[in-house]
């Protein structure tokens, strides 16, 4: 499978994916604005809280090509970080008493200065979250280490797996994954990972493999534990569950099984305000592979850049981006539905 | 093409009220409780919702509990075997009954 950009998908273009979001909730749903929502929540615009994570997108490059992606990551991917930017980052983090790191791709490992970028972040003293795929430890014996390398520099590691099954991983993360996973999360467990009292956190993150969303976090989480468990042996900290954001890969999906009205209509109708108020965005900004800045990951990939006159790592100043308004449009309804949806599981 | 069921009209159940209220507020409320954490968990719930509403042949609990299974982390094969369980009980139930037939044949048979 290629990714859209490779296969010169329509949907490859920002522009497109909004045009349609936008067309959809105000033409054909006739439903409010994410705009007029958060207006009626009392939260427009939406004021940047007190900036806690710092996550940087290393590139998109990826040994899968998940049919969810937001990324549109894959093998044919080729924008990658250099370490001049990396620079730039931890410069801008020296500036900073921020404490949170948070590693994103594609898969983060694939960046050839991703170690050295970790060890770095690490002498500054900063707490580290690597957005590890597993399946990355088992792709290629260079990266067999990983496990002991994130151990070392005492890393969060934070790992999709969004079923506790084959069948259903497989089918969105492409043959052969959950297999992979699971040795990977082995090797993981082996090195103390999610094993208590070592102090070595891995959670994991799952999201709905279809065009529904996902139910209570604590509900999956017992789930997942038990399963995983009692069919593998393996033990993890705690389960994110994360709402689908229809955007890029996710989004073509939806529009491809004829999903996308009922999946947007979901979604609007689900707004919850105490959502709203917690949505990662506040606390966030997100470094894109070229060292521009966004509110979120997924404004990264819509090209929504923040609204501030500070847009590159290399002018970051922290005063002046805590006077921007985060930049919001329609893809928003994921973060807001139900108990909410950030990079760390549930809002509200 | 009209139908008697319509998708549309589950996303209106909430409009019972409109013609009795205070008994509508009630039965809303009851339902929340019932399907809430207790002694059995939400998923478990789900589950038996979705058996029985294949019992009832009601499609819009079909549609509704299918959902609400899926987004409780249930798999296809836990959620056809509800099914089972509620075909099983539904012929069971059956032919349990044919034990009255079978007492009836024998007292009127020489
Ligand atoms: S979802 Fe993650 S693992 Fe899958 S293709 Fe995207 S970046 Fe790679
Ligand atoms: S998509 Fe990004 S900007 Fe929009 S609410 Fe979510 S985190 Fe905030």
């Amino acid at each position: 499978m290629k990714s859209l950009k490779a296969s010169g998908h329509q949907l490859a273009s920002s522009v497109a994916q909004l045009g349609l979001l936008e067309q959809e909730v105000a033409e054909k749903l006739k439903l409010p604005s994410f705009r007029d929502k958060l207006r009626s929540a009392g939260l427009f615009p939406l004021q940047p809280t007190e900036l806690s994570v710092f996550q940087v997108n290393v590139g998109k490059m990826c040994n899968q090509v998940c049919k969810h992606c937001h990324v549109d990551a894959g093998p044919d991917r080729k924008e990658i970080m250099t370490r001049e930017t990396m620079q730039q980052c931890l410069d801008a983090l020296a500036k900073t008493t921020l404490q949170t790191v948070d590693l994103t791709g594609g898969a983060p490992e694939m960046n050839p200065d991703f170690r050295w970028f970790v060890a770095e972040i690490r002498r500054l003293g900063r707490h580290v979250i690597v957005r590890c795929n597993l399946t990355i430890i088992m792709a290629n014996p260079k990266y067999r280490d990983l496990p002991e390398f994130y151990r070392q520099h005492q890393i969060e590691v934070v790992s999709s797996l969004p079923f506790y099954n084959a069948d259903k991983t497989d089918r969105q993360r492409g043959k052969g994954v959950f297999a992979d996973s699971i040795e990977a999360l082995k090797l993981l467990n082996a090195v103390g990972y999610g094993q208590e009292a070592s102090g070595l956190r891995l959670n994991l993150v799952y999201n709905p493999a279809g065009a529904f969303l996902p139910g209570s976090q604590e509900g999956l989480e017992r789930q997942f534990k038990r399963v995983l468990f009692d069919e593998f042996g393996i033990v993890f900290n705690s389960l994110y569950a994360i709402t689908n954001i229809p955007v890029s890969r996710y989004l073509d999906y939806l529009i491809q099984s004829g999903n996308y009205d009922g999946y947007m209509e979901k979604l609007v109708n689900a707004f919850n305000p105490a959502a709203a108020a917690g949505v990662m965005c506040r606390n966030t900004i997100s470094v894109g592979w070229d060292g521009q800045l966004y509110d979120c990951d997924f404004n990264q990939m819509l090209d929504l850049n923040v609204a501030s006159p500070v847009r590159h790592v290399r002018d970051f100043d922290p005063v002046r981006l805590s006077q921007r308004a985060v930049v919001i449009n329609e893809h928003c309804y994921g973060c807001t539905a139900g108990a909410g949806s950030s990079c760390g599981g549930t809002t509200a | 093409m009209e139908t008697y069921y319509n998708p549309e009209d589950l996303k209106k159940f909430g409009n019972i009220g409109e013609y009795q209220k205070e008994l509508a507020d009630k039965f809303f409320s009851y339902y929340g409780s019932v399907f809430a954490e207790g002694a059995l968990t939400a998923r478990e719930k789900s589950l038996i919702a979705l058996a029985v509403a294949h019992t009832v042949q009601c499609p819009y609990c079909i549609d509704a509990y299918t959902n609400d299974t899926l987004e409780k982390g249930c798999t296809e094969e836990q959620m056809m075997e509800a099914v089972h369980v509620a075909a099983a009980i539904r012929g069971g139930s059956s032919l349990v009954h044919s034990v009255q037939m079978m007492n009836k044949v024998k007292q009127v048979s020489m």
